[in-house]
Protein backbone atom coordinates (compact mmCIF):
# COMPACT_ATOMS: atom_id res chain seq x y z
CA UNK A 1 0.00 0.00 0.00
CA UNK A 2 1.54 3.30 -1.13
CA UNK A 3 1.98 5.70 1.47
CA UNK A 4 -1.49 8.86 0.98
CA UNK A 5 0.20 12.14 0.44
CA UNK A 6 -2.05 15.32 0.53
CA UNK A 7 -2.01 19.15 0.12
CA UNK A 8 -2.46 20.98 3.28
CA UNK A 9 -2.03 24.26 3.13
CA UNK A 10 -2.15 26.68 -0.17
CA UNK A 11 -1.81 30.70 -0.98
CA UNK A 12 -1.33 32.48 -3.86
CA UNK A 13 -0.28 36.38 -4.99
CA UNK A 14 -1.83 37.48 -8.45
CA UNK A 15 -3.52 40.52 -9.68
CA UNK A 16 -6.23 39.42 -7.80
CA UNK A 17 -5.40 39.37 -4.65
CA UNK A 18 -2.63 38.37 -1.92
CA UNK A 19 -4.67 35.56 -0.99
CA UNK A 20 -6.92 32.58 -1.64
CA UNK A 21 -9.96 34.39 -0.18
CA UNK A 22 -9.49 37.74 -2.47
CA UNK A 23 -9.21 35.14 -5.55
CA UNK A 24 -11.63 33.34 -5.11
CA UNK A 25 -13.86 36.14 -4.60
CA UNK A 26 -12.81 37.95 -7.67
CA UNK A 27 -13.30 34.82 -10.38
CA UNK A 28 -16.75 34.38 -8.62
CA UNK A 29 -17.21 37.60 -9.63
CA UNK A 30 -16.21 37.00 -13.15
CA UNK A 31 -13.65 39.78 -12.62
CA UNK A 32 -10.31 39.15 -14.41
CA UNK A 33 -6.82 40.62 -13.95
CA UNK A 34 -6.01 41.39 -17.72
CA UNK A 35 -5.50 44.55 -18.54
CA UNK A 36 -4.33 46.66 -21.61
CA UNK A 37 -0.84 47.77 -20.68
CA UNK A 38 0.91 50.35 -22.50
CA UNK A 39 5.01 50.36 -21.08
CA UNK A 40 7.18 50.68 -24.02
CA UNK A 41 9.86 49.35 -21.25
CA UNK A 42 8.17 45.71 -21.34
CA UNK A 43 7.21 45.93 -25.49
CA UNK A 44 7.06 48.77 -28.30
CA UNK A 45 3.15 48.26 -28.62
CA UNK A 46 -0.07 47.78 -26.11
CA UNK A 47 -0.75 44.28 -24.65
CA UNK A 48 -2.84 42.58 -22.57
CA UNK A 49 -1.60 41.17 -19.90
CA UNK A 50 -2.28 40.04 -15.73
CA UNK A 51 -0.04 41.96 -14.05
CA UNK A 52 0.87 42.73 -10.06
CA UNK A 53 0.84 45.74 -9.10
CA UNK A 54 4.39 47.16 -7.89
CA UNK A 55 3.15 49.34 -5.08
CA UNK A 56 0.55 47.03 -3.56
CA UNK A 57 3.34 44.23 -3.29
CA UNK A 58 6.34 46.48 -2.16
CA UNK A 59 3.78 47.10 0.79
CA UNK A 60 2.70 43.52 1.22
CA UNK A 61 6.62 42.52 1.37
CA UNK A 62 7.23 45.87 3.58
CA UNK A 63 4.74 43.79 6.47
CA UNK A 64 6.83 40.63 6.26
CA UNK A 65 10.41 41.94 6.31
CA UNK A 66 12.12 45.18 6.41
CA UNK A 67 15.15 43.62 4.64
CA UNK A 68 14.52 45.43 0.28
CA UNK A 69 17.09 42.84 -1.12
CA UNK A 70 14.53 41.12 -3.23
CA UNK A 71 13.51 40.96 -6.75
CA UNK A 72 10.07 41.18 -7.42
CA UNK A 73 9.26 37.70 -8.49
CA UNK A 74 11.53 37.18 -5.16
CA UNK A 75 9.15 38.83 -3.04
CA UNK A 76 5.95 37.58 -4.81
CA UNK A 77 7.55 33.90 -4.11
CA UNK A 78 8.62 34.89 -0.24
CA UNK A 79 4.59 36.38 0.01
CA UNK A 80 3.16 33.06 -1.09
CA UNK A 81 5.43 30.79 1.05
CA UNK A 82 5.23 33.23 4.16
CA UNK A 83 1.74 32.35 6.01
CA UNK A 84 1.93 28.77 4.90
CA UNK A 85 5.01 28.03 6.55
CA UNK A 86 4.12 30.14 9.55
CA UNK A 87 0.69 28.51 9.65
CA UNK A 88 1.81 24.91 9.27
CA UNK A 89 4.13 25.02 12.33
CA UNK A 90 6.81 22.25 10.55
CA UNK A 91 10.34 22.34 11.05
CA UNK A 92 12.38 23.40 8.28
CA UNK A 93 14.43 20.35 9.20
CA UNK A 94 16.08 17.20 6.82
CA UNK A 95 12.59 15.37 6.51
CA UNK A 96 11.13 18.70 5.09
CA UNK A 97 11.89 19.65 1.12
CA UNK A 98 11.55 23.10 -0.82
CA UNK A 99 11.06 22.59 -4.60
CA UNK A 100 10.33 25.81 -6.58
CA UNK A 101 8.96 25.65 -9.90
CA UNK A 102 10.00 28.19 -12.80
CA UNK A 103 10.22 28.91 -16.08
CA UNK A 104 12.28 32.32 -17.15
CA UNK A 105 12.90 32.97 -12.97
CA UNK A 106 14.86 35.84 -12.44
CA UNK A 107 15.67 36.51 -16.66
CA UNK A 108 14.93 40.02 -16.11
CA UNK A 109 18.44 40.19 -14.12
CA UNK A 110 19.97 39.54 -17.71
CA UNK A 111 19.33 43.34 -19.03
CA UNK A 112 22.52 44.33 -16.65
CA UNK A 113 25.35 42.32 -17.27
CA UNK A 114 26.67 42.58 -14.13
CA UNK A 115 23.44 40.99 -12.61
CA UNK A 116 23.67 37.32 -14.44
CA UNK A 117 24.82 35.49 -11.18
CA UNK A 118 21.09 35.97 -10.01
CA UNK A 119 19.49 34.58 -13.32
CA UNK A 120 20.25 31.17 -12.25
CA UNK A 121 17.42 29.39 -10.92
CA UNK A 122 19.35 27.41 -8.03
CA UNK A 123 21.00 30.78 -7.08
CA UNK A 124 16.89 32.11 -6.69
CA UNK A 125 16.08 28.81 -4.95
CA UNK A 126 18.73 28.72 -2.47
CA UNK A 127 17.23 32.87 -2.02
CA UNK A 128 13.78 31.87 -0.86
CA UNK A 129 15.08 28.79 1.21
CA UNK A 130 17.46 30.78 3.09
CA UNK A 131 14.90 33.31 3.70
CA UNK A 132 13.07 30.73 5.57
CA UNK A 133 15.70 28.64 6.94
CA UNK A 134 14.99 25.67 4.89
CA UNK A 135 17.89 22.77 6.35
CA UNK A 136 17.82 21.27 2.83
CA UNK A 137 19.12 22.41 -0.47
CA UNK A 138 15.88 23.62 -2.58
CA UNK A 139 15.10 21.31 -5.43
CA UNK A 140 13.97 23.28 -8.78
CA UNK A 141 11.86 22.36 -11.28
CA UNK A 142 12.15 23.91 -14.35
CA UNK A 143 9.78 21.74 -17.29
CA UNK A 144 8.75 25.01 -19.09
CA UNK A 145 4.98 25.50 -18.87
CA UNK A 146 4.17 22.59 -16.84
CA UNK A 147 6.46 23.25 -14.45
CA UNK A 148 3.89 24.36 -12.03
CA UNK A 149 2.06 20.81 -11.81
CA UNK A 150 4.97 19.07 -12.28
CA UNK A 151 6.04 19.87 -8.51
CA UNK A 152 2.97 18.79 -7.65
CA UNK A 153 3.52 15.57 -8.85
CA UNK A 154 7.38 15.57 -7.76
CA UNK A 155 6.82 16.43 -4.24
CA UNK A 156 3.84 13.68 -4.02
CA UNK A 157 6.45 10.93 -5.54
CA UNK A 158 9.15 12.19 -2.55
CA UNK A 159 7.32 12.26 -0.03
CA UNK A 160 5.83 8.32 -1.10
CA UNK A 161 9.31 7.05 -1.36
CA UNK A 162 9.53 8.16 2.25
CA UNK A 163 12.39 10.65 1.61
CA UNK A 164 10.34 13.43 2.85
CA UNK A 165 7.12 14.08 5.48
CA UNK A 166 6.46 17.47 4.03
CA UNK A 167 7.32 19.58 1.23
CA UNK A 168 6.54 23.01 0.50
CA UNK A 169 6.21 23.96 -3.24
CA UNK A 170 6.52 27.44 -4.31
CA UNK A 171 5.59 28.52 -8.21
CA UNK A 172 6.35 31.89 -9.63
CA UNK A 173 7.32 33.96 -13.09
CA UNK A 174 6.51 37.45 -14.24
CA UNK A 175 5.99 39.22 -17.59
CA UNK A 176 9.55 40.14 -18.62
CA UNK A 177 10.56 41.71 -22.00
CA UNK A 178 12.00 38.77 -22.23
CA UNK A 179 8.67 36.56 -22.76
CA UNK A 180 7.03 39.02 -24.29
CA UNK A 181 9.12 39.40 -26.71
CA UNK A 182 9.59 36.02 -27.03
CA UNK A 183 5.41 35.11 -27.55
CA UNK A 184 5.04 37.72 -29.66
CA UNK A 185 7.34 36.56 -32.14
CA UNK A 186 5.51 33.19 -32.56
CA UNK A 187 2.68 36.23 -33.09
CA UNK A 188 1.21 33.81 -29.96
CA UNK A 189 -0.13 36.75 -28.49
CA UNK A 190 -3.78 37.48 -28.21
CA UNK A 191 -4.69 41.17 -29.33
CA UNK A 192 -7.79 41.21 -27.10
CA UNK A 193 -8.19 39.13 -23.22
CA UNK A 194 -7.45 35.47 -24.30
CA UNK A 195 -10.67 33.52 -24.99
CA UNK A 196 -9.61 29.75 -23.78
CA UNK A 197 -11.94 26.96 -26.53
CA UNK A 198 -13.72 30.52 -28.02
CA UNK A 199 -13.84 30.45 -31.89
CA UNK A 200 -12.96 33.81 -31.40
CA UNK A 201 -9.70 32.91 -29.94
CA UNK A 202 -6.63 34.79 -30.97
CA UNK A 203 -3.39 33.80 -28.10
CA UNK A 204 -2.33 34.04 -25.13
CA UNK A 205 -2.23 36.55 -22.56
CA UNK A 206 0.43 36.68 -20.19
CA UNK A 207 0.33 37.29 -16.68
CA UNK A 208 2.32 36.60 -13.69
CA UNK A 209 1.36 35.25 -10.25
CA UNK A 210 3.17 33.01 -7.53
CA UNK A 211 1.66 30.05 -5.90
CA UNK A 212 2.50 28.14 -3.25
CA UNK A 213 1.46 24.70 -1.36
CA UNK A 214 2.37 22.03 1.38
CA UNK A 215 2.43 18.87 0.35
CA UNK A 216 2.62 16.12 3.68
CA UNK A 217 1.71 12.72 4.32
CA UNK A 218 -0.06 14.40 7.17
CA UNK A 219 -3.63 13.98 6.75
CA UNK A 220 -4.71 16.79 9.37
CA UNK A 221 -5.74 19.86 8.10
CA UNK A 222 -5.68 18.38 4.16
CA UNK A 223 -7.46 20.00 1.82
CA UNK A 224 -7.22 17.23 -0.89
CA UNK A 225 -5.51 13.95 -1.66
CA UNK A 226 -3.17 13.42 -4.49
CA UNK A 227 -4.24 10.27 -6.12
CA UNK A 228 -2.02 9.99 -8.99
CA UNK A 229 -0.19 11.65 -11.59
CA UNK A 230 1.91 11.25 -14.68
CA UNK A 231 4.12 13.46 -16.97
CA UNK A 232 5.05 11.67 -20.24
CA UNK A 233 6.21 13.99 -23.69
CA UNK A 234 4.57 14.17 -26.88
CA UNK A 235 7.56 12.72 -28.91
CA UNK A 236 6.39 15.31 -31.82
CA UNK A 237 7.30 18.89 -31.93
CA UNK A 238 9.56 20.82 -29.58
CA UNK A 239 7.36 24.15 -30.10
CA UNK A 240 3.65 22.60 -31.20
CA UNK A 241 1.61 20.21 -29.00
CA UNK A 242 0.90 16.76 -31.16
CA UNK A 243 -2.32 17.12 -33.13
CA UNK A 244 -3.82 13.87 -31.57
CA UNK A 245 -3.21 15.15 -28.07
CA UNK A 246 -0.76 11.93 -27.56
CA UNK A 247 1.10 13.37 -24.25
CA UNK A 248 -1.83 14.17 -22.83
CA UNK A 249 -3.81 11.44 -22.97
CA UNK A 250 -1.07 9.56 -21.98
CA UNK A 251 -0.28 11.14 -18.92
CA UNK A 252 -4.12 11.58 -17.87
CA UNK A 253 -4.11 7.54 -18.08
CA UNK A 254 -1.40 7.24 -15.85
CA UNK A 255 -2.47 8.73 -13.46
CA UNK A 256 -6.06 6.98 -13.55
CA UNK A 257 -4.16 3.43 -13.55
CA UNK A 258 -2.14 4.64 -10.83
CA UNK A 259 -5.71 6.14 -8.56
CA UNK A 260 -7.14 2.99 -9.95
CA UNK A 261 -10.26 5.17 -11.01
CA UNK A 262 -12.15 5.21 -14.51
CA UNK A 263 -12.41 8.10 -16.28
CA UNK A 264 -15.88 8.58 -15.93
CA UNK A 265 -15.65 9.01 -12.47
CA UNK A 266 -13.89 12.49 -13.38
CA UNK A 267 -15.77 15.33 -11.91
CA UNK A 268 -13.76 18.47 -13.09
CA UNK A 269 -11.06 19.06 -15.25
CA UNK A 270 -9.27 22.47 -14.96
CA UNK A 271 -7.10 22.14 -18.26
CA UNK A 272 -4.23 24.34 -19.50
CA UNK A 273 -6.86 26.20 -22.03
CA UNK A 274 -3.76 28.83 -23.31
CA UNK A 275 -6.06 30.22 -25.89
CA UNK A 276 -3.78 29.44 -28.90
CA UNK A 277 -5.35 27.69 -31.68
CA UNK A 278 -3.52 24.18 -31.49
CA UNK A 279 -3.23 23.99 -28.12
CA UNK A 280 -7.23 24.04 -27.43
CA UNK A 281 -7.95 21.83 -30.40
CA UNK A 282 -4.79 19.62 -28.70
CA UNK A 283 -6.62 19.19 -25.50
CA UNK A 284 -10.30 18.83 -26.89
CA UNK A 285 -8.96 16.17 -29.00
CA UNK A 286 -7.24 14.24 -25.77
CA UNK A 287 -10.04 14.64 -23.78
CA UNK A 288 -12.38 13.13 -26.18
CA UNK A 289 -9.98 10.13 -26.79
CA UNK A 290 -10.33 9.43 -22.84
CA UNK A 291 -14.04 9.78 -22.99
CA UNK A 292 -13.85 12.45 -20.88
CA UNK A 293 -16.23 15.63 -23.48
CA UNK A 294 -18.85 15.40 -20.90
CA UNK A 295 -16.80 16.44 -17.82
CA UNK A 296 -17.17 20.30 -16.94
CA UNK A 297 -13.86 22.12 -17.59
CA UNK A 298 -12.30 25.26 -16.97
CA UNK A 299 -9.61 27.14 -18.11
CA UNK A 300 -8.57 30.22 -15.70
CA UNK A 301 -6.48 31.95 -17.79
CA UNK A 302 -9.09 33.98 -18.71
CA UNK A 303 -8.81 35.38 -15.17
CA UNK A 304 -4.50 35.52 -15.01
CA UNK A 305 -3.18 34.91 -18.30
CA UNK A 306 -0.73 32.44 -18.92
CA UNK A 307 1.67 32.94 -15.95
CA UNK A 308 4.03 30.37 -17.55
CA UNK A 309 5.76 27.78 -14.62
CA UNK A 310 3.49 29.32 -12.27
CA UNK A 311 0.09 28.12 -13.82
CA UNK A 312 -0.30 24.73 -13.02
CA UNK A 313 0.53 25.27 -9.39
CA UNK A 314 -1.77 27.97 -9.47
CA UNK A 315 -4.41 26.73 -10.67
CA UNK A 316 -4.16 23.74 -8.51
CA UNK A 317 -4.96 25.94 -5.68
CA UNK A 318 -8.17 27.22 -7.42
CA UNK A 319 -9.11 24.35 -8.37
CA UNK A 320 -8.83 22.82 -4.94
CA UNK A 321 -11.14 25.66 -3.91
CA UNK A 322 -13.65 24.61 -6.09
CA UNK A 323 -13.84 21.02 -4.63
CA UNK A 324 -14.07 22.21 -0.89
CA UNK A 325 -16.44 24.60 -2.00
CA UNK A 326 -18.52 22.57 -3.93
CA UNK A 327 -18.51 25.16 -7.03
CA UNK A 328 -17.30 25.32 -10.49
CA UNK A 329 -16.29 28.60 -11.98
CA UNK A 330 -17.37 29.99 -15.60
CA UNK A 331 -14.13 29.65 -18.00
CA UNK A 332 -13.74 33.48 -18.61
CA UNK A 333 -13.58 34.19 -22.09
CA UNK A 334 -15.57 32.02 -23.56
CA UNK A 335 -18.20 32.59 -25.82
CA UNK A 336 -19.00 30.08 -28.80
CA UNK A 337 -17.21 26.30 -29.17
CA UNK A 338 -14.47 26.79 -31.22
CA UNK A 339 -12.42 23.52 -31.04
CA UNK A 340 -13.62 20.73 -33.44
CA UNK A 341 -14.19 18.37 -30.68
CA UNK A 342 -16.93 18.87 -28.46
CA UNK A 343 -16.14 19.42 -24.69
CA UNK A 344 -18.41 20.99 -21.45
CA UNK A 345 -17.17 24.17 -21.08
CA UNK A 346 -17.94 25.54 -17.61
CA UNK A 347 -19.87 28.86 -18.98
CA UNK A 348 -21.28 30.27 -15.47
CA UNK A 349 -20.12 29.52 -11.75
CA UNK A 350 -22.86 26.67 -10.55
CA UNK A 351 -22.76 24.31 -7.84
CA UNK A 352 -21.60 20.88 -7.77
CA UNK A 353 -20.46 18.28 -5.69
CA UNK A 354 -17.14 17.55 -6.45
CA UNK A 355 -14.70 13.96 -5.91
CA UNK A 356 -12.12 13.64 -8.17
CA UNK A 357 -10.51 16.80 -9.82
CA UNK A 358 -7.73 16.39 -12.74
CA UNK A 359 -5.63 19.43 -13.02
CA UNK A 360 -3.52 19.24 -16.68
CA UNK A 361 -0.97 21.29 -18.58
CA UNK A 362 1.21 21.06 -22.12
CA UNK A 363 4.12 23.26 -22.74
CA UNK A 364 6.82 23.98 -24.91
CA UNK A 365 9.10 20.59 -25.54
CA UNK A 366 6.37 18.52 -26.07
CA UNK A 367 5.64 18.11 -21.76
CA UNK A 368 2.51 17.38 -20.59
CA UNK A 369 1.36 16.66 -16.71
CA UNK A 370 -1.94 15.53 -15.51
CA UNK A 371 -2.74 14.76 -11.75
CA UNK A 372 -5.89 13.49 -10.38
CA UNK A 373 -7.17 14.96 -6.59
CA UNK A 374 -9.95 13.10 -4.66
CA UNK A 375 -11.85 15.09 -1.83
CA UNK A 376 -11.29 14.43 1.32
CA UNK A 377 -14.02 13.85 3.35
CA UNK B 1 8.70 1.19 -0.77
CA UNK B 2 10.74 -1.46 -1.43
CA UNK B 3 14.10 -0.84 -3.49
CA UNK B 4 14.71 -3.80 -5.74
CA UNK B 5 17.97 -3.60 -7.78
CA UNK B 6 18.68 -1.30 -10.78
CA UNK B 7 21.67 -1.37 -12.94
CA UNK B 8 23.60 1.37 -14.54
CA UNK B 9 23.67 -0.64 -18.25
CA UNK B 10 26.01 2.19 -20.14
CA UNK B 11 27.21 5.64 -19.18
CA UNK B 12 28.33 8.64 -21.43
CA UNK B 13 30.36 11.98 -20.76
CA UNK B 14 31.24 14.36 -23.06
CA UNK B 15 33.77 16.93 -22.06
CA UNK B 16 36.90 18.61 -22.96
CA UNK B 17 36.31 18.02 -26.73
CA UNK B 18 35.87 14.00 -26.17
CA UNK B 19 33.47 11.78 -26.07
CA UNK B 20 33.49 8.66 -23.69
CA UNK B 21 31.43 5.76 -23.70
CA UNK B 22 31.16 3.57 -20.81
CA UNK B 23 34.74 4.59 -19.34
CA UNK B 24 36.91 4.29 -22.61
CA UNK B 25 37.58 7.22 -25.12
CA UNK B 26 35.67 6.98 -28.45
CA UNK B 27 36.03 10.21 -29.84
CA UNK B 28 38.50 12.97 -29.36
CA UNK B 29 39.16 16.43 -32.04
CA UNK B 30 41.21 19.32 -31.30
CA UNK B 31 38.47 21.63 -32.01
CA UNK B 32 38.41 25.42 -30.12
CA UNK B 33 34.48 25.46 -30.17
CA UNK B 34 31.93 23.32 -29.14
CA UNK B 35 29.91 23.90 -32.46
CA UNK B 36 33.07 23.02 -34.42
CA UNK B 37 33.24 19.58 -31.47
CA UNK B 38 29.97 19.16 -31.66
CA UNK B 39 30.03 18.52 -35.25
CA UNK B 40 32.46 16.19 -35.74
CA UNK B 41 31.22 14.24 -33.40
CA UNK B 42 28.17 14.25 -34.92
CA UNK B 43 30.13 13.17 -38.34
CA UNK B 44 32.04 10.31 -36.34
CA UNK B 45 29.24 8.22 -34.97
CA UNK B 46 27.02 8.58 -38.62
CA UNK B 47 24.39 10.24 -37.02
CA UNK B 48 22.17 11.25 -39.88
CA UNK B 49 19.37 13.83 -38.66
CA UNK B 50 19.59 17.03 -40.05
CA UNK B 51 17.50 18.44 -37.53
CA UNK B 52 20.89 18.60 -35.09
CA UNK B 53 21.95 21.22 -36.85
CA UNK B 54 19.02 23.65 -35.69
CA UNK B 55 19.64 22.69 -32.16
CA UNK B 56 21.23 25.38 -29.41
CA UNK B 57 24.06 23.87 -27.97
CA UNK B 58 22.70 22.23 -24.67
CA UNK B 59 20.45 20.39 -27.13
CA UNK B 60 23.09 19.31 -29.14
CA UNK B 61 25.59 17.92 -26.26
CA UNK B 62 22.66 15.95 -24.29
CA UNK B 63 21.20 14.78 -27.77
CA UNK B 64 24.73 13.56 -28.59
CA UNK B 65 24.80 11.17 -25.28
CA UNK B 66 21.24 10.29 -25.42
CA UNK B 67 22.37 9.07 -28.87
CA UNK B 68 25.05 6.82 -28.08
CA UNK B 69 23.41 5.29 -25.14
CA UNK B 70 20.01 4.61 -27.22
CA UNK B 71 21.68 3.26 -30.00
CA UNK B 72 23.21 0.82 -28.14
CA UNK B 73 20.72 -0.46 -26.19
CA UNK B 74 19.17 -3.74 -27.73
CA UNK B 75 15.69 -3.28 -27.02
CA UNK B 76 13.21 -0.43 -29.15
CA UNK B 77 13.30 1.54 -26.53
CA UNK B 78 10.35 3.75 -27.60
CA UNK B 79 8.47 0.06 -26.81
CA UNK B 80 10.15 -0.37 -23.53
CA UNK B 81 9.43 2.99 -21.30
CA UNK B 82 12.27 4.81 -21.38
CA UNK B 83 11.77 7.39 -18.92
CA UNK B 84 14.02 11.00 -19.23
CA UNK B 85 15.76 12.60 -16.23
CA UNK B 86 18.03 15.80 -16.50
CA UNK B 87 19.52 17.99 -14.29
CA UNK B 88 21.94 20.83 -14.69
CA UNK B 89 23.21 24.08 -13.32
CA UNK B 90 22.61 26.77 -15.84
CA UNK B 91 19.50 26.10 -16.93
CA UNK B 92 18.90 27.40 -20.75
CA UNK B 93 21.24 30.74 -19.68
CA UNK B 94 23.78 29.90 -22.96
CA UNK B 95 20.89 30.65 -25.04
CA UNK B 96 18.93 33.12 -22.66
CA UNK B 97 21.94 35.47 -23.22
CA UNK B 98 21.72 34.95 -27.31
CA UNK B 99 18.31 35.30 -27.10
CA UNK B 100 19.03 38.87 -24.58
CA UNK B 101 20.98 40.24 -26.91
CA UNK B 102 18.51 40.11 -29.86
CA UNK B 103 16.25 42.20 -27.44
CA UNK B 104 18.11 44.85 -25.73
CA UNK B 105 18.96 46.82 -27.98
CA UNK B 106 15.69 49.11 -29.57
CA UNK B 107 17.92 49.50 -32.62
CA UNK B 108 18.94 46.23 -33.10
CA UNK B 109 15.83 44.46 -32.07
CA UNK B 110 15.24 41.07 -33.94
CA UNK B 111 13.44 38.33 -31.34
CA UNK B 112 13.40 34.97 -33.33
CA UNK B 113 10.72 32.33 -32.49
CA UNK B 114 14.08 29.67 -33.26
CA UNK B 115 16.11 31.04 -30.52
CA UNK B 116 13.27 31.77 -28.07
CA UNK B 117 12.24 28.21 -27.83
CA UNK B 118 15.34 26.93 -26.61
CA UNK B 119 15.44 29.47 -23.21
CA UNK B 120 13.93 26.47 -21.41
CA UNK B 121 16.29 23.74 -20.56
CA UNK B 122 13.31 20.70 -21.10
CA UNK B 123 13.56 21.57 -24.88
CA UNK B 124 16.76 18.46 -25.16
CA UNK B 125 14.41 16.37 -23.95
CA UNK B 126 11.98 17.07 -25.92
CA UNK B 127 14.59 16.70 -28.90
CA UNK B 128 15.46 13.13 -27.66
CA UNK B 129 11.84 12.18 -27.24
CA UNK B 130 11.21 12.85 -30.39
CA UNK B 131 14.06 11.26 -32.04
CA UNK B 132 13.68 8.33 -30.20
CA UNK B 133 9.81 8.48 -30.06
CA UNK B 134 10.04 8.53 -26.29
CA UNK B 135 6.44 8.88 -25.53
CA UNK B 136 7.47 8.56 -21.76
CA UNK B 137 7.73 10.65 -18.56
CA UNK B 138 9.92 13.64 -18.84
CA UNK B 139 11.47 15.99 -16.20
CA UNK B 140 14.40 18.68 -15.57
CA UNK B 141 15.99 19.54 -12.36
CA UNK B 142 18.21 22.38 -11.68
CA UNK B 143 21.10 22.04 -8.77
CA UNK B 144 23.60 23.88 -8.02
CA UNK B 145 25.99 20.95 -8.72
CA UNK B 146 25.50 17.39 -9.65
CA UNK B 147 23.40 15.93 -7.24
CA UNK B 148 23.66 11.94 -7.13
CA UNK B 149 21.92 11.13 -4.46
CA UNK B 150 18.22 12.89 -5.87
CA UNK B 151 18.77 11.71 -9.41
CA UNK B 152 19.13 8.35 -7.51
CA UNK B 153 16.08 8.18 -5.64
CA UNK B 154 14.10 9.70 -8.71
CA UNK B 155 14.86 7.33 -10.92
CA UNK B 156 13.87 4.50 -8.58
CA UNK B 157 10.71 6.34 -7.84
CA UNK B 158 10.18 6.11 -11.62
CA UNK B 159 10.79 2.32 -11.57
CA UNK B 160 9.97 1.50 -8.23
CA UNK B 161 5.90 2.62 -9.25
CA UNK B 162 6.40 1.13 -12.32
CA UNK B 163 5.67 5.13 -14.19
CA UNK B 164 8.78 3.34 -16.87
CA UNK B 165 10.96 0.23 -17.27
CA UNK B 166 14.26 1.93 -17.77
CA UNK B 167 15.53 5.55 -17.15
CA UNK B 168 18.44 7.46 -19.05
CA UNK B 169 19.42 9.83 -16.66
CA UNK B 170 21.42 12.98 -17.49
CA UNK B 171 23.78 15.66 -16.08
CA UNK B 172 23.82 18.49 -19.07
CA UNK B 173 25.77 21.38 -18.12
CA UNK B 174 26.60 24.42 -20.95
CA UNK B 175 27.18 27.64 -20.70
CA UNK B 176 29.37 29.97 -22.67
CA UNK B 177 31.78 26.93 -24.28
CA UNK B 178 32.04 25.30 -20.79
CA UNK B 179 29.87 22.18 -20.53
CA UNK B 180 30.03 18.98 -19.50
CA UNK B 181 27.43 15.67 -19.85
CA UNK B 182 27.24 12.44 -18.03
CA UNK B 183 24.38 10.16 -18.84
CA UNK B 184 23.17 6.87 -18.02
CA UNK B 185 20.71 4.35 -18.69
CA UNK B 186 19.29 2.93 -15.74
CA UNK B 187 17.74 -0.88 -16.46
CA UNK B 188 16.41 -3.59 -13.77
CA UNK B 189 19.40 -5.56 -15.45
CA UNK B 190 23.32 -4.96 -16.39
CA UNK B 191 26.29 -5.21 -14.79
CA UNK B 192 26.81 -2.04 -12.62
CA UNK B 193 24.91 -1.42 -9.40
CA UNK B 194 22.74 2.28 -9.72
CA UNK B 195 23.67 4.14 -6.45
CA UNK B 196 24.87 7.53 -5.32
CA UNK B 197 28.35 6.63 -4.38
CA UNK B 198 28.97 4.61 -8.18
CA UNK B 199 27.17 7.96 -9.85
CA UNK B 200 29.61 10.16 -8.30
CA UNK B 201 32.62 8.36 -8.81
CA UNK B 202 31.52 7.74 -12.50
CA UNK B 203 30.35 11.51 -12.58
CA UNK B 204 34.12 12.08 -11.63
CA UNK B 205 35.73 9.98 -13.49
Amino acid sequence: MMKEVYITETNCITPLGFDVAANIKNIGNDVSGIQLQDNSKLLNVPFYASVINDDELDLAFAKVTSVDDYSRLEKMMILALEPIIKKSTIDLNERTAIILSTTKGNVTALENQNSIDSAYLNVLAKKIADFFGFKNEPIVVSNACVSGILSVSVAKRLIQANLYDNVFVVAGDEVSKFVLSGFNSFQAMSNLPCKPYSVNRTGVSLGEAAAAVLVSSNKENAKIKIIGDGSINDANHISGPSRTGEGLYKSIQSALAEAKIDSNQIDYISAHGTATPYNDEMEAIALNRLGLENVPVNSFKGYYGHTLGASGLLETVIGIESVTKNMLFASLGFDTIGVTQLIKIIEKKEDADIRYFLKTASGFGGCNTAVLFEKVY
Amino acid sequence: MAVNKNYIRSFCTIQKNTVFLNGEAVFTTEEDSFAGFSKKAYQHFEINYPKFFKMDNLSKLAFLGAELLLATADENSAESNTALVFANKSSSLDTDVKYQNSISDSENYYPSPAVFVYTLPNICLGEISIKHQLKSENSFFIFADYDPVFMENYCNILLETQKADKVLCGWVEYYNEEYKAFLYLVDKKGGTEHNHKQLKKLYNK
